[in-house]
Formats: C-alpha cells, sequence, structure tokens
C-alpha cells in the first residue's frame, strides 16, 4: 500500500518535472532546431536538411549581426555606467538619509513604467530630433539608461539598506571621515548588489527594443532590432540565433544572483 | 609582546559632561545630564532600557547629535566635532566587525588610517592578538569566529588606535554566561593595564558592579544617583535606585515620631527607628523597600528585639536550591524572602526585617518609581 503510494508519488513527480521542462526547454528546443535548418517547410514535422550555415552567415566578422552585436554590447556597457553613476548615490540617499521627500523621490524614478512605454518614447524621439541627437548612440544610452534606473536604483537602495549601520559608525569612530568609510566599507558590503543591479541594467539594455526603435533607428541598429528585421524579412534562422546569443548574458546573470546575493539584501528590495 | 603595548605609555583622558541635552527626532532623551570621567576611571551607566544610558554613550561618541551642552575632553569641547575627531574608540554590542576583512585588516584599519606602513600594522596587530590571547589570527576571517574571539577582535580594533577613552555598549549582551564572566574580568584588567578612562554602558547590575569603580544609575534621561557599588547598592538615594539595585520586595510603612526617636510602623508591627540611617526621617506615609534575602521568617509571636516582624502567611513556596523562596501576603503585599527552613503553605509566619537594611522613601517619592 505505502509502496503504491510512493511509487505513485514518484511518477507524478515525474510528469511534473517533464512538463515543467518542456515549458522551459520547449521553446529553447525551438530555437536551437531553427539555427540549424537550413530548409524547412510546412508539411515536414522536422527540418528537411540541416546545416551551420546561418550560424556561418551570423559570425561572419563582416556580418551586420557581429556589428549589431558590437553596437548593443557597447550600448549596454555605456548605460551600465551611466546607471550605476546615477544610482550609487541616489540609492545610498534613499537608503541612509533623511529625505524630506522619500516617497516623491522613489515615485518619480519608478513613474517611467507606470505608462505605455510606446507614448512616451514618442515623445522622447520628438524632443531628441529638436536636440539633433536622434539617430547616436548617446541617445539610445540615455533612453536605456533612463529604463535602467528604475530597477537599479531600487535595487541599489536595497543593497546601502542592508548593511548595518554599526559597521560605517565603528569605521568613522576609529578616524575614519565620511567618504574613507563610503568607500571602504559601505560600499564593498554593498557591492554584491550593486553589480547585480549593474548586471540587470546591461541586460535591459541588450534587451531593449521599443526605445532603441524610436531614437536609434536607422542609424543604430542593436542585436533585438536586427532580430525584428530578420523575423519579419521571413528568415527565421538568423532570427533564432540572434535570440539564442540574446539568451547567454541572461543565464549567467541568474547564476550569478544565485551564487552571490544574499537574502537579505533581496528581502529589502523595494522596501 | 605585552611589553610592546607597556613601551607605549597611555593614560586615559578626563571628560566633563555638562548640561547635555539629547533629543530623537523632537522626543527628548536626555535632559541636562552632568558628569566627570576622572582619567583612568572605570564608569558604568546603569539603567533600565530607555533611560538614555546608551543615547549618552552615542552623544560621547559623536553618533548622535547633542541639542546643548559640552562634552570636554581634557578641557577642550568636542561637542560640535565629528565623530573620528573625538579620539574615542568603541566596542559595539554587535561587535560591528567588519565581515568583508580578515581579522589583521579589522584591527589594523586604524592604523592604515594613521598612515603606518604594512609592516608597522603586521607588527602591532601582532602584538595586539597575542595580548587578547588570540595569537596567529590574523588572515582569518572574521565571520568564522566565535562570540567571544569576535569581542576579542573588536577590543583589539579600538585599542589598536591607542585611544585615552574607550566607550563600551553593552560588549558582553551576546555573549554566553560562561564567556561573559571571563571578559568581564580581561576587560577590567586591560583598562586597568593600559590606564583607560573607560565608560560601559549595561542593563546588567551584576556586570556594573564588580566591573566598573563607580555605577551611574540613569533613570528617563536623568541621572538618578553617582557612587562605588558600595554606596548604591546599600545607599541608594532614590526609591528608584533601591529598586533597581535589588531591593525588589515594596513595604508600606507609617514613620510616627514621638520625643527624641521615631518608630516604624507596618502591617500592625513596630519598631524603633533610633538605630537606623533613617532616623531623621520626617513622619508620615512613606515606603520601605528590602532585598529578598534581608528578610527571614520567624514565628508570628516571636520577640521583636529591635527589628520589624510582620505577621504573614506563606503563599507560595519554591525552591532554587540551597534556600527555599517564599512568597509571603504581608501587610497587603506580596514579598519575597529566602530562608533555610521548610515550612508548609498557609502557615502564619512573622517576617523579621532588620530595620537598618530598609531603605524607605517618601510615599509620594516611591509612588513615581513603582
Amino acid at each position: 500500500m505505502i509502496r503504491l503510494a510512493s511509487t505513485a508519488r514518484a511518477a507524478l513527480a515525474a510528469a511534473l518535472l517533464t512538463a515543467f521542462a518542456f515549458v522551459l526547454i520547449g521553446p529553447l528546443a525551438n530555437l536551437a532546431l531553427w539555427s540549424v535548418a537550413e530548409r524547412w517547410y510546412t508539411p515536414y514535422k522536422l527540418p528537411v536538411s540541416y546545416g551551420t550555415r546561418y550560424w556561418e552567415q551570423v559570425f561572419r566578422p563582416s556580418g551586420d549581426a557581429m556589428a549589431s552585436l558590437g553596437t548593443s554590447v557597447w550600448i549596454a556597457v555605456l548605460t551600465v555606467i551611466v546607471a550605476l553613476a546615477l544610482s550609487i548615490p541616489a540609492g545610498y540617499a534613499l537608503a541612509r538619509l533623511k529625505l524630506p521627500m522619500r516617497s516623491l523621490f522613489m515615485v518619480m524614478f519608478l513613474l517611467p513604467q507606470a505608462f505605455p512605454s510606446v507614448a512616451i518614447y514618442i515623445n522622447v524621439a520628438r524632443t531628441f530630433y529638436q536636440l539633433g541627437i536622434n539617430g547616436t548612440v548617446f541617445a539610445v544610452v540615455l533612453v536605456h539608461a533612463a529604463h535602467g534606473l528604475v530597477y537599479s536604483v531600487w535595487i541599489a537602495a536595497a543593497a546601502f539598506a542592508a548593511v548595518d549601520k554599526d559597521l560605517e559608525l565603528a569605521a568613522r569612530n576609529i578616524g575614519a571621515s565620511p567618504m574613507r568609510t563610503f568607500a571602504t566599507v559601505t560600499l564593498p558590503l554593498a557591492m554584491p548588489g550593486i553589480i547585480a543591479s549593474g548586471i540587470f541594467v546591461f541586460l535591459e539594455s541588450l534587451d531593449e527594443f521599443t526605445g532603441t526603435f524610436f531614437v536609434g533607428v536607422p542609424q543604430v541598429i542593436t542585436l533585438p532590432l536586427l532580430l525584428y528585421n530578420a523575423a519579419m524579412g521571413g528568415n527565421y534562422q538568423v532570427a533564432s540565433i540572434t535570440a539564442l546569443i540574446l539568451l547567454v548574458p541572461s543565464v549567467l546573470f541568474m547564476l550569478f544572483i544565485e551564487r552571490f546575493l544574499r537574502a537579505d539584501v533581496l528581502a529589502k528590495v523595494g522596501a | 609582546m605585552q611589553a610592546g603595548l607597556q613601551d607605549n605609555p597611555r593614560s586615559g583622558a578626563a571628560i566633563s559632561v555638562r548640561g547635555l541635552h539629547v533629543a530623537y527626532g523632537g522626543t527628548r532623551v536626555l535632559h541636562g545630564v552632568d558628569l566627570d570621567f576622572t582619567p583612568g576611571s572605570f564608569t558604568a551607566l546603569l539603567g533600565s532600557s530607555g533611560c538614555g544610558k546608551t543615547t549618552l554613550l552615542r552623544s560621547l561618541s559623536g553618533f548622535v547629535p547633542v541639542q546643548s551642552g559640552s562634552i570636554l575632553v581634557g578641557g577642550r569641547d568636542v561637542a560640535s566635532l565629528p565623530p573620528e575627531k573625538r579620539g574615542m574608540a568603541m566596542v559595539f554590542q554587535s561587535y560591528a566587525l567588519w565581515p568583508h576583512m580578515t581579522v589583521l585588516q579589522n584591527i589594523g584599519y586604524g592604523l592604515k588610517l594613521r598612515g603606518a606602513s604594512s609592516a608597522e600594522i603586521a607588527t602591532k596587530v601582532a602584538a595586539m592578538l597575542e595580548f587578547l590571547g588570540l595569537p596567529g589570527y590574523e588572515s582569518r576571517k572574521v565571520t568564522a569566529l566565535s562570540g567571544g574571539q569576535r569581542q576579542r577582535v573588536a577590543l583589539g580594533r579600538a585599542l589598536a588606535i591607542d585611544p585615552g577613552i574607550l566607550l563600551l555598549d553593552e560588549p558582553l549582551s551576546n555573549l554566553d554566561a560562561k564567556i561573559r564572566m571571563t571578559m568581564r574580568h580581561e576587560i577590567r584588567a586591560i583598562q586597568q593595564r593600559l590606564g583607560l578612562t573607560a565608560v560601559h554602558v549595561t542593563h546588567d547590575r551584576e556586570e556594573a558592579m564588580t566591573m566598573a569603580d563607580r555605577l551611574v544609575i540613569m533613570q528617563a534621561g536623568r541621572i538618578a544617583q553617582v557612587g562605588t557599588p558600595e554606596e548604591v547598592y546599600d545607599r541608594p538615594a532614590t526609591a528608584f535606585v533601591a529598586n533597581f539595585m535589588g531591593a525588589e520586595n515594596v513595604l508600606p510603612v507609617r514613620v510616627e515620631r514621638s520625643g527624641q526617636g521615631a518608630s516604624l510602623h507596618a502591617g500592625g508591627a513596630s519598631a524603633s527607628l533610633a538605630a537606623s540611617p533613617s532616623a531623621a526621617f520626617p513622619a508620615g506615609e512613606a515606603v520601605a523597600y528590602f532585598r529578598d534575602d534581608v528578610a527571614r521568617l520567624d514565628a508570628v509571636d516571636a520577640p521583636a528585639s529591635g527589628d520589624l516582624v510582620v505577621p504573614g502567611l506563606i503563599a507560595a513556596r519554591a525552591y532554587p536550591g540551597g534556600v527555599y523562596r517564599y512568597r509571603v501576603e504581608a501587610a497587603g503585599r506580596e514579598i519575597t524572602v529566602d530562608d533555610a527552613t521548610r515550612h508548609e503553605l498557609g502557615t502564619k509566619v512573622g517576617l523579621r526585617i532588620p530595620v537598618q537594611r530598609l531603605h524607605i522613601f517618601p510615599a509620594t517619592e516611591a509612588g513615581i518609581a513603582a
């Protein structure tokens, strides 16, 4: 009887696990299959012929894909720098100082998320046209940073709030100036959270489509825009390969979060 | 290695606190504190939670802004200086060791700030660890240390900068009982050897009495009494101090004056006050405080022979070891008494209290403390 129950339980677990794996891996497997399908048309359940032609095309040094990957990464790096330069002081201020309008501040950072992004980006694009910066990497970085700040300020504030104040006071007490204390005690202790927020901003920037579409095109072509063009042009192979490339940093980020971020920092996100 | 520390003779600095007012977000916490700390003295700030003892310590260290008043260290007012310019070193209740640094980096932090070379830091930290009984612990992570070891490292970090003043913010309350006893003696011995001026905050009466030369009892943001452990224990200045120092039994009494003497009446019993330090006490309603171990149980009709023998009824008995602990109903109050002999519940007894061991205060004052 007990044996039957345990067998049933094991079978149920196996079934659920399979279903979960299918939901998770199914779309990825589809992408992988498409990326190596040289010919695949309607009546056939599987590709007609396989090959790495499209991979070669994407990774050809002169290919569009490598150029847009370069653009994407460059924009993402600049976005991280801009976002961290703002979110480290802002996060510290939100976590530590008694700001009179702390909540208002927080809302201001979150507000861009409250509206449909297309409406915002059309206005941004119009303003950028007037300023003459539309179609530049600078403009795209600004848009990505504004988007990324929503998260990075939030996460940085949580990371700073998780640093025990007594640790700072102990440094001040034996002679460290406020700046020195911040540099040697507060910042190193908040660093895992700051790095996580940086990676998050990096990924958001890599993935960002709408804003780039409005302020970047046609001069600035990032990977998601290339993917969009390829998919619209019916080239599912290039679209799949681009999507797989975009997946790599996300997986690395998850591994980082799992390995380095303390639970008490995560718990303070949004507090 | 201890010689290395003695090569550098330190002497504590004097602190004078004058008219210190401190408020937290509109709430007054300290209402004008005046206190002097002589060089090399060990003072314990004692009081129940919320009495302002930690706030007083934190305003000395500069963590809490002072509303008004002055803090003179060696004649210089430091009340408006930031914490890093006060030359005081603090040991925190939470130890506040930096988890991203090794023991060496923690203890050497203050030395590095003062521009010491890494060789100097290594030598000094090694001497300090030897001194604290943790030789060879330099490269350990502080997170890998036990509570007692962390407390020693925290002490080492504070002592490494040769402070004139050592501030101790309940440093022993997170340690288990056995290590706490050892650390009491160690901290006291280190303070004596280095001649530091130490200010120790605690809510543990025994800890304060065993470590300090002088107790400062605080109550609601004011100083209730300052004195040696003996003075505060044997001659409490107020009902609050008496109660806080362990005289938890409360007996309502009436003082009557006649001729040159005075007498004490409680629950049908009376005794002469002539031989008591409270002899000069004004007549009227009063409250007497005494410790559990002061009173004895006797027969109801036992001769008073100078003591106050109050009739009572045994309501409860417990055996904590060595003596029996009774709860006796007498004079409308429940009194806790220790006695060596076993009595049955419900027995009528005489509660024998030596008059000179009572701390008597006017009923009006006691009402505030109770």
